[in-house]
């Protein structure tokens, strides 16, 4: 029989459920907010800030089991990773394309008005 | 264990057969940081999300060698307009 090795353990699951739901914007990103440690989380986070909305960050570097169960619990492989409202929202390419567009401020304003 | 463009092409083209594909490699030849721009008619009706989760499944084996991948575009091919 074949046996499929996964990072996610029910679990690390639930503990994330938890997470993404704990503040309105949460960003699983490479450093921290004021210390990025890779331009495409810089990124996420000088947008973040200029919209001048509350987020939480934590730092996938300092923990490897968080950072495999997130590729799966998010099915997105890479960070950063951006959650509005307890839901995936996207990555650093998408995060810029909403936020040229105007489409991520009204998201915003919406889950913080709600 | 170095991935190419032209792996990061080959694999993207027989999965999404785009209409217009540029992959650019960003990382100084090292093989491990692209840039792409892609549009292909599975895009059709997706939103930006799900066009990229598309262009990640298709490249899942390259993913794990892959350091930065920035997918620049993700069109229908209507909606791909030629740089001016």
């Amino acid at each position: 029989s074949i046996r499929c090795f996964s990072a996610l353990s029910p679990e690390m699951r639930s503990t994330l459920d938890k997470v993404v739901k704990s503040h309105t914007v949460v960003l699983f990103m490479k450093g921290t907010k004021d210390f990025p440690q890779c331009g495409f989380s810089s990124t996420v986070v000088q947008i973040l800030k200029s919209l001048n909305v509350p987020f939480e960050t934590l730092n996938i570097l300092e923990n490897e089991m968080l950072r495999q169960g997130l590729k799966e619990y998010s099915n997105w492989p890479t960070f950063p990773q951006l959650y509005i409202d307890g839901e995936f929202f996207g990555g650093c390419d998408i995060t810029v394309e909403a936020y040229k567009s105007g489409q991520l401020q009204e998201l915003l304003e919406k889950a913080m008005c709600s | 264990m170095g991935v190419t463009k032209e792996d990061v092409e080959s694999t993207l083209t027989s999965a999404l057969k785009p209409s217009h594909l540029e992959v650019i490699d960003t990382s100084g030849g090292c093989g491990a940081s692209f840039e792409i721009e892609i549009a292909s008619e599975q895009f059709e009706g997706k939103r930006l999300l799900e066009r990229h989760r598309l262009v990640n499944g298709a490249l899942a084996e390259q993913m794990k060698h892959i350091h930065a991948l920035s997918i620049k575009k993700a069109v229908t091919p209507s909606q791909w307009k030629p740089p001016q």
